[in-house]
């Protein structure tokens, strides 16, 4: 990992988060939202590894809350558990698997619709629990399926996956 | 570092919540708002014609499940949403607005300060961000319309980006009355997804009608006039019943405003107030 992929990454997540909530937010398909957000952060943290998408999920989150003049540092919280959580998978059981972003983005659109849901609530906000935990939380992670292999075909032209041998130091198996 | 970043959030969100909207950290926030403003404002452009595109094929596969009038209401609509994606469609948008402002629908003793929307809502808030602040002479609590009818009131004002929250936020509620009828009440969100609005408090001797016109009331009491000036549009009556077990009327009102896809607002704001 290079300051080089640093800077990359930085400028792909500022990308999708203006177009995320310039454009996607309200984009409802049988009512799901799409979340390119979420998805490209998945790829860049299977890509690069749990600091990374740490980093990244905490850049993104703050660059949304700052341009939806949103409590700062919400969004921030749930992309960097996200992100660190997806990139640990990737250093782990996940590495070089073709199913790992397809069931990551699932386990982390549920994981966010829920833990978005539950600060909303422990900041005083009025969400329906209903709307976005039943109605759209399917076609949502369809939607993001959907998203799953384009994005994460193009993050990869961008972020070159890193070679087997270096991944494999970042985790030493026992036994 | 992940832990530094998960309390970091952590503080953000504290201070945040916490602190009055004049707050050193909520001064941050609006300058980034501000230097991100540019970046929005050109996705938003580029993105305008493909996302009218999509709006066009949105109505057309609504249209199969709608009766007769609003079909013929739907091509309107697909008319309106073919010519919009070009830029001309800028022209035709600014061009509605200024025609409200000028025209007699337009509340007297009100300005009109016009915006393009920076930022759409989510499924969480039911908030836009437009590109007028508090040097264009926006103050919060002004009320927000389009040519069409009323779609909310600004909720957060920075020096050149405000915050609006629609009427379909679950905290919205505004005082309105049906136009025919006189029959008074509050039009609020359902508690469900979709824009549907729904005319709450109308006690059963009322009476309303479906297709009924619903304006905002503009009522006062006391010292304290509603932020709403009277006879703003806001919707249609769509269906009207009641039932033994309720106090009140049941009254769906869809409003005239599309809140799903706004491309420029236009902020009421009292004559006279300074720029």
């Amino acid at each position: 990992m290079t300051p080089a992929d640093g800077l990359k990454a930085f400028a792909l997540l500022f990308v999708v988060a203006i177009v995320q909530v310039s454009l996607l937010s309200s984009l409802s398909v049988a009512g799901g939202y799409p979340q390119l957000l979420l998805v490209t952060l998945v790829a860049v943290a299977l890509l690069r590894g749990s600091v990374f998408g740490a980093a990244g999920g905490f850049l993104g989150g703050l660059l949304v809350d700052t341009a939806t003049l949103q409590t700062l540092g919400l969004t921030s919280l749930i992309l960097t558990v996200g992100g660190y959580w997806i990139g640990r998978y990737g250093e782990t059981t996940g590495r070089d698997r073709t199913h790992a972003p397809y069931v990551s983005v699932a386990v982390v659109t549920v994981l966010y619709a829920f833990g978005a849901t539950l600060l909303h609530f422990m900041l005083g906000d009025a969400v329906s629990a209903r709307s976005v935990l039943l109605e759209s939380l399917l076609p949502t992670i369809l939607f993001n399926l959907v998203l799953t292999a384009p994005v994460y075909w193009l993050t990869g032209k961008l972020l070159r996956p890193v070679e087997w041998r270096d991944r494999a130091q970042e985790v030493r198996l026992l036994g | 570092m992940v832990v530094s970043f998960v309390v970091l959030s952590l503080a953000l969100i504290t201070v945040s919540f916490r602190e009055s909207d004049s707050g050193p950290v909520h001064g941050i926030q609006d300058a980034g708002a501000a230097a991100l403003r540019p970046f929005e404002v050109v996705t938003e452009r580029v993105a305008r014609p493909f996302r009218d595109a999509y709006n066009w094929f949105d109505g057309l596969v609504d249209a199969r499940s709608e009766n007769e009038r609003l079909r013929k209401e739907n091509a309107q609509l697909r008319q309106q949403y073919v010519a919009a994606r070009s830029a001309v469609d800028d022209v035709a948008v600014l061009t509605s607005l200024l025609e409200y402002e000028h025209g007699p629908d337009f509340p007297k003793d009100f300005d009109a300060v016009n915006a393009d929307v920076l930022t759409t809502s989510s499924q969480f808030k039911q908030q836009i961000t437009i590109a007028a602040g508090s040097k264009h002479g926006v103050r919060k609590d002004d009320p927000v319309v389009t040519a069409a009818g009323l779609v909310g009131k600004v909720t957060r004002v920075t020096p050149t980006v405000s915050q609006v929250t629609l009427l379909s936020d679950p905290t919205s509620a505004v005082a309105a009355e049906d136009l025919t009828s006189g029959a008074s009440g509050i039009i609020r969100h359902g508690a469900g997804g979709g824009p549907a609005l729904f005319l709450d408090r109308v006690t059963k001797n009322e009476v309303v009608l479906v297709n009924d016109v619903i304006v905002t009331a503009g009522t006062q009491q006391g010292a304290l006039p509603d932020v709403y000036p009277a006879g703003i549009l806001i919707g249609r009556v769509t269906s009207s019943g009641q039932s033994d077990t309720l106090p009140f009327k049941t009254v769906q009102v869809e409003p005239f405003a599309d809140l799903t896809s706004l491309d420029a607002v236009a902020v009421l704001v009292p004559d006279g107030r300074p720029r």
